[in-house]
């Protein structure tokens, strides 16, 4: 396991869990940004270009924004003053240990059946695009659907209902 | 020779390099190239700010800088002194790592973005497969950088500035992605040497650039107004308006991080307008055949500069857009026109050669953005101005 | 351990942050942000899948992987202008005090 592997693998860790133990919200977004980042460096070094730049274009341009706009437009970047964990909080955090367990034991039991290392797959865009047209048309043409449905939902669920009170 | 003086540069990497033993030698001429792109292009940025300082005030009828060198040519070294030299002041309230992260992260990323530039044959740092989509994924990191800054400062003003340019550079994100979409369409390729080696064509002595195809012009001209929006440069530089909201998103900032957001904003330029040449300019091919003997990376640096020059012009002459009218247009105008752009490039590549095809896809993009035109002309937030006081 | 078991790992450590994450955490909005690092794993798991499995000249993987982040975009973006929503009509986006069907 190369020196790489574990310095990004470090640094999604430890931008996962500043996302989620964090008081300030915008930090947490700032630190889910690392996290994102994190990932599409692992996936570069997975030879998964297409991936982890769309991960970054995406995730970071994207999705990171959504996030953070909308704890500006929620006044979500005041501390609340009951704390910021929820009153069950210890249930939840069993519950993740034991999803974490039963994971982790998962891999650890199959360790000696996985794939050893396979030299990396040779893949341009245009086989990615040829792919997307050709094998995996129908995923691409409901995603396409999914998109503009979402953009439309989203922007109704989030309007000014002031015109239909009157 | 005239082959020599074009790969002057690649052959000087190669000499410097082989002085090193052989394991060390792909590294250290990568490593090279980055500091060579790392001190020429802030040298570049250094002219272009006495550039645009003079050119400003002629077009404003007034000299600019004339004090510092001969005709002000030291303005920009004293502006670096200045700015080095001054007190760094963050306010007692602000956030300090993200205050202080932020003008780092945006020029990182901006960068970033010279990496996948073909500056001239074989002069890419490094020839990815997916260089457009590389380019386009650092430009999306420059958004956070931006709210960054104006969150960290604690201040309404910058927190405003910031919220707007975060709004405009994702509506105009979406132009330029879309406009840029049609060119690799037509080359079948997200890779920037295969992008500049099908322009490097020449039909009669006319080179075959994307800018001289209907939907090539359309393209160029989308993507430059994309451009200008995303480099928050006048007429879209409403966010850092100095007569509406201070600085905008750097108010705040002093001193050396001040110089990083200013650096960062004329390098994202340089960066934007060399995509813009490699796309729909030709990057670095000449513009008529018999001019092939001059080198390549001075064609791809005067259509650089070209651009930039543009860029001043634009900033001098046109008035600011306020934020609504600027996010209509991005959204009502500019992408029905950029998807039916997508639409007419296809048709031409299918239409086969000959006449037919030019006339029929002028036809369609000139009846298209006339009749949009019209119909948002109609439209209040288009159309003159029909109210004495603004609401 | 194969590189394969370390990237797995990766993931399931980031599923389960994200997990503890969405479970704990009073804001509407860290939920979502917990949501997206489960979505994430998911995608980095793919990922690894695809790189060291059998055919990875079949895309299989990668494809499943691009669909899942323009899933993961369009689900946060509904998710957002749902908390703003909810935002406008409670005043609040705690979620400990939304515990009512009334209002």
């Amino acid at each position: 396991m190369s020196f790489v592997f574990y310095l990004l693998a470090a640094l999604t860790v430890a931008g996962g869990l500043a996302a989620v133990l964090l008081k300030n919200t915008v930090h947490c977004a700032l630190a889910l940004t690392v996290a994102f980042a994190g990932l599409a460096f692992l996936y570069l070094n997975l030879d998964a270009q297409f991936a982890g730049f769309a991960q970054i274009l995406v995730y970071i341009g994207a999705v990171a924004i959504l996030v953070v706009f909308a704890i500006l437009l929620t006044k979500g970047s005041e501390t609340p003053k009951d704390g910021v964990f929820s009153k069950t909080w210890l249930a939840g955090l069993v519950v993740a240990a034991g999803v974490f367990a039963v994971l982790g034991w998962a891999v650890l039991q199959t360790a000696p059946m996985l794939p050893k290392a396979t030299p990396a797959p040779a893949v341009t865009v245009g086989q990615i695009g040829n792919a997307l047209v050709d094998r995996y048309v129908l995923p691409l043409e409901i995603v396409a659907v999914l998109l503009t449905v979402a953009l439309i939902g989203a922007v109704i669920v989030a309007m000014h209902d002031k015109e239909r009170t009157r | 020779m005239i082959d020599k003086l074009d790969q002057i540069f690649v052959l000087l990497r190669q000499w410097v390099v082989g002085f090193l033993p052989a394991g060390w030698q792909t590294a250290a001429g990568v490593l090279l190239s980055v500091v060579v792109i790392v001190a020429f292009f802030p040298a570049l940025f250094a002219l272009t700010v006495w550039m645009e300082r003079k050119g400003l005030g002629r077009i404003q009828n007034r000299l600019g800088p004339n004090r510092v060198g001969p005709f002000g040519l030291l303005q920009p070294i004293a502006d670096g002194i200045k700015s080095l030299t001054k007190e760094d002041i963050v306010p007692l309230s602000a956030d300090a790592v993200v205050h202080l992260l932020a003008p780092l992260m945006l020029v990182v990323a901006v960068f970033m973005g010279f990496a996948v530039l073909p500056m001239g044959r074989n002069m890419v740092l490094v020839d990815m497969d997916a260089g457009l989509l590389f380019f386009f994924a650092m430009g999306a990191s420059t958004e956070v950088a931006v709210f960054m800054a104006g969150w960290s400062s604690r201040n309404k003003y910058s927190l405003l500035g910031a919220m707007r340019a975060v709004a405009q550079m994702i509506s105009y994100e979406v132009v330029l992605l879309l406009s840029s979409v049609v060119v690799v369409m037509i080359t079948g390729s997200l890779s920037l040497t295969k992008i500049v080696e099908a322009q490097n064509q020449y039909t009669w002595g006319l080179p075959h650039w994307y800018i001289f195809t209907p939907w090539g012009l359309a393209g160029f001209v989308m993507y430059s107004i994309a451009a200008t929006a995303e480099t928050n440069r006048s007429p879209f530089d409403l966010p850092e308006g100095e007569s509406e909201l201070v600085a905008g998103y750097h108010t705040e900032y002093s001193g050396f991080k001040f110089a990083l957001f200013f650096l960062g904003e004329y390098l994202a330029m340089f960066s934007i307008s060399g995509m813009g040449a490699t796309l729909f300019l030709g990057g670095w091919s000449a513009p008529f055949s018999f001019l092939g003997w001059v080198p390549s990376w001075i064609w791809f640096f005067s259509k650089l500069m070209v651009s930039i020059v543009v860029f001043i012009w634009m900033r001098g002459t046109l008035p600011r857009l306020r934020q609504d009218q600027l996010m209509n247009f991005a959204w009502k105008f500019i992408l029905p026109l950029c998807l039916l752009n997508l639409f007419v490039a296809a048709l031409w590549r299918f239409m086969g050669e000959g006449w037919l095809r030019w006339v029929v896809c002028s036809a369609i993009l000139f009846v298209a953005y006339v009749a949009l035109g019209r119909i948002e002309m109609r439209s209040e937030h288009f159309g003159p101005r029909r109210y004495r006081y603004a609401e | 351990m194969t590189p394969l078991a370390g990237f797995l790992l990766v993931a399931a450590l980031l599923f389960s942050i994200g997990l503890a994450g969405a479970l704990t955490r009073r804001n509407a909005i860290l939920v979502l942000i917990g949501i997206e690092l489960m979505l994430n794993a998911a995608n980095l798991n793919l990922i690894a899948f695809w790189r060291y499995g059998p055919h990875p000249e079949l895309l299989t993987g990668m494809m499943f992987a691009i669909v899942s982040i323009a899933v993961a975009a369009a689900e946060a973006a509904v998710g957002l202008g749902l908390v703003i929503s909810i935002h406008r009509h409670a005043h609040t986006t705690d979620l400990d005090q939304m515990n009512r069907m009334k209002g």
